[in-house]
């Protein structure tokens, strides 16, 4: 069910986008308009991908890691349109304009790499894919975080004046970078109180009627 | 690494379809934004007809309806829409969304407006707006206007030269430089609440640039009074620079002997210069000004020197490193 919202969540920005674009409603410059707006989706959905492995090993959300693969895939998927309306629509495959607006800005350079980092971790999502690498498939996959912080350079390097917005995001990623620290894992597993195994819903429910069967019984007991 | 259950895998068939649908979409969203493109610029049908240039002849105050004509400026471009010009806007006053400047400004109060001409002028002024429309015939220039940003439109501006109101004041011999200033007013513009930018808008032109016949005080277009979002009542239009340097909603034009400080030169000085003239060959530090988005049209074209008004302009420039003078 959820995987369902997960799936349909992703794609609605993009029909409202194409539903905007079909009737005028995206500004009247609509290639930047989209390439702009393609771009902000791809990072949140990036973020999202990204916040499923910490809600599982920090909050025993086990259902979040089935939510990895599909959100980083359309990541991926509005990364791409973002890419290709900059470079085929907007510039037309024009080398001369492309050279200097792409090899020649370090921000339009940081997108470029961005983009070109989330192409083998599209390529390599399946679970066959999985199985060929074994170990060195986390290992692969580790780049999408030097993915993640290029694209939010590339998004600092880009505002007019005000950084703000894109440093928001920076101190997001940074926190879910965080997460993933062991000792911040350790923490969490502790505050949870159920040692290292990840819990499902129905092990927070017992859990919490044992803690709180235990408070009946008065304060003397010792802890479950 | 934890053994992944079957139960968790998407069966291969689903995963596929979803591919195919994810790419289905895709194509569908690349359509929808190529037919958005296609829409405003077949609505623009160039009709070759002679705009009149620069200094072009006065025409019957604002009334009524934006101007049908389909008209091109000296280089046969054609005007850009009058919705897109009154609806996107860099109007940071009021918000940094181009699209929501028009619905913020619509309270905007433009009358009563006087605008104070002082410094070092020999008869310091305070005109109403009412009195700029008497005295100065005002004229039609179809004028580019190039963004910062890379994007550009054609406008047919209604306006008076800043010249003949300068000679009116007439500039001591110390003049040196017009320095321009926008409201402040913060209840009335929300963007001013914030401290991210030097309230109030202040802009400056070197006195010859100022004395330039193209530098327009402007006080509507298409043949309308300027509405909020376009910079009412007064705003300045010089053509050959960078958007920013066009202020709006002027309140205050000084003649002084240092150069100004602009907002954007406060803002940002490693990117924003006293100068500001449209130069392909000078990018700004980090996107490129080769080429440039005129809105209403599919493809992008490359910027030309001085905003295409090099002929009339450059030669205010001779001998000055435009590289180093942005």
């Amino acid at each position: 069910m959820l995987q369902i919202a997960v799936h349909a969540g992703s794609l609605l920005p993009l029909a409202l986008l194409a539903w905007a674009g079909l009737h005028g409603h995206l500004t009247v410059n609509p290639i930047q308009a989209f390439t702009q707006q393609t771009g902000k989706i791809a990072l949140v959905l990036l973020l999202f991908s990204l916040a499923c492995t910490p809600a599982r090993t920090l909050f025993g959300l086990r259902a979040a890691i089935r939510w990895r693969r599909p959100l980083g895939m359309y990541a991926f998927l509005y990364a791409g349109l973002h890419f290709l309306t900059f470079t085929v629509v907007d510039y037309g495959l024009d080398p001369v304009l492309l050279r200097e607006a792409i090899f020649e800005k370090r921000y339009a350079l940081a997108g470029f790499a961005a983009f070109l980092l989330l192409v083998p971790l599209a390529l390599t999502s399946t679970r066959g894919w999985m199985r060929r690498l074994g170990k060195r498939w986390k290992r692969l996959h580790m780049l999408v975080y030097l993915a993640a912080l290029l694209v939010i350079v590339h998004y600092i390097w880009l505002v007019k004046a005000d950084t703000r917005v894109p440093l928001l995001y920076g101190a997001l990623l940074l926190l879910l970078l965080a997460a993933r620290l062991p000792w911040v894992r350790r923490v969490a597993t502790r505050l949870r109180g159920q040692g290292t195994r990840p819990v499902s819903a129905k092990g927070i429910r017992d859990g919490a009627l044992r803690s709180l069967s235990g408070m009946r019984r008065g304060a003397h007991e010792p802890e479950p | 690494m934890r053994e992944i259950k079957s139960s968790e895998i998407t069966p291969e068939h689903i995963y596929l379809s979803r591919r195919k649908f994810m790419v289905g979409i895709g194509a569908l969203a690349a359509g929808s934004l190529l037919a958005a493109c296609a829409a405003p610029a077949a609505r623009q049908i160039v009709s070759p007809t002679t705009a009149p240039g620069p200094g072009g002849t006065p025409v019957a105050p604002p009334t009524g309806e934006p101007s049908a004509t389909q008209q091109t400026d000296e280089l046969g471009n054609s005007v850009t829409t009058y919705d897109a010009v009154t609806s996107y806007n860099n109007y940071y006053e009021f918000t940094t969304s181009k699209e929501a400047v028009a619905l913020l400004a619509r309270d905007f109060r433009v009358a009563p407006w006087t605008v104070t001409v002082a410094g070092l002028v020999r008869k310091p002024t305070t005109f109403g707006v009412e009195d700029l429309l008497k005295r100065y015939t005002q004229q039609e220039r179809i004028y580019r206007l190039r963004c910062v940003e890379a994007w550009s439109m054609v406008i047919p501006w209604l306006g008076f030269p800043l010249a003949e109101l300068l000679k009116e004041v007439e500039p001591a011999s110390e003049a040196r430089y017009v320095r321009f200033e926008t409201l402040l007013d913060p209840e009335q513009m929300p963007g001013q609440r914030s401290a991210g930018y030097a309230w109030p808008y202040v802009e400056g032109l070197r006195l010859d640039e100022a004395m330039h016949d193209l530098t327009l005080l402007s006080t509507g277009l298409y043949g309308k009074t300027l509405l909020p979002q376009n910079g009412a009542p007064l705003r300045l239009v010089v053509p050959w620079k960078y958007g920013f340097k066009s202020i709006k909603s002027i309140v205050k034009i000084e003649l002084v002997a240092d150069q100004p400080t602009s907002l954007w030169m406060a803002a940002g000085p490693n990117e924003y210069g006293f100068y500001a003239n449209v130069n392909p060959d000078v990018s700004h530090p980090r996107w490129s000004q080769a080429s440039e988005r005129r809105i209403g049209e599919m493809s992008r074209r490359p910027t030309l020197p001085f905003n295409g008004y090099a002929e009339q302009v450059s030669g205010l420039y001779s001998g000055l490193d435009l590289r180093k003078n942005y």
